[in-house]
């Protein structure tokens, strides 16, 4: 059981890379994300981002499941 | 370049020709063509800026441009929306991203233009990194979720 994980802009700098493959599967996308900033401590607060699942925005409280591709969605900066 | 639902794709990794996506909103009903251009500028906060990286999350900005032009069109009384935002390096002076609509009338035209740039620069996942002439760049990140009131939130 996995899930890719997907980052963006200074959140795949910190991390040193776009995406990572997490076999430990938490049961939330809120605990992924615990998981992944004590990791990489990536210096934005949960409440600055947003997470997707599969390409839709979803809530943190969200389950994940086998083979779910998570982005973790930074505050934008486009136009 | 289409997305799968068979839209064109807001987000190009190519220069746009704006002649041609301002041609695809000209139609006979429509008095008002609004355009938005925003342009790579050389400075940012007092920095010298030489140019920018735009990198995107291609399924989402998609799926969230649709919305958008839903509730533009939704919510004045317009004809067209086209819109595009690029990725990849760009220099002092490139189109970073496009916004054009058409309307029967000016005013309906001009206030869905504006919204739109701002809901695009507030909602969606596109982020740039700025390369300064006095040191090293750095990704911006400045818009919060839900960003400013004007815009709204993005619901999939």
């Amino acid at each position: 059981m996995s899930v890719r994980v997907l980052y963006f802009a200074r959140m795949a700098e910190v991390a040193g890379r776009a995406q990572e493959t997490i076999a430990a599967v938490p049961a939330t996308a809120a605990e992924l994300h615990a998981l992944l900033d004590k990791a990489h401590d990536f210096g934005f607060d949960r409440g600055a981002l947003r997470v997707a699942v599969n390409d839709k925005l979803v809530d943190w409280d969200a389950p994940l499941r086998d083979g779910d591709e998570v982005a973790l969605i930074p505050p934008v900066s486009g136009g | 370049m289409n997305s799968p639902a068979g839209q064109p794709a807001f987000i190009s990794a190519a220069k746009f020709d704006t002649l041609d996506l301002r041609a695809a909103l000209v139609q006979s009903g429509a008095g008002a063509v609004v355009v938005f251009e925003g342009v790579v500028r050389d400075h940012h906060a007092g920095r010298a800026v030489v140019g920018l990286e735009y990198s995107a999350f291609e399924p989402l900005a998609q799926s969230g441009w649709l919305q958008l032009c839903d509730r533009a069109t939704r919510e004045h009384e317009i004809s067209r929306v086209v819109g595009r935002h690029r990725v990849g390096a760009l220099e002092i002076g490139d189109c970073a991203v496009w916004v054009g609509v058409a309307a029967a009338h000016r005013s309906a035209a001009f206030a869905a233009c504006e919204w739109l740039i701002a809901a695009i620069k507030a909602e969606l996942p596109v982020w740039k990194f700025e390369r300064y002439a006095d040191g090293p760049g750095a990704w911006r990140h400045e818009a919060s979720p839900g960003g400013p009131a004007a815009a709204p939130t993005m619901q999939v």
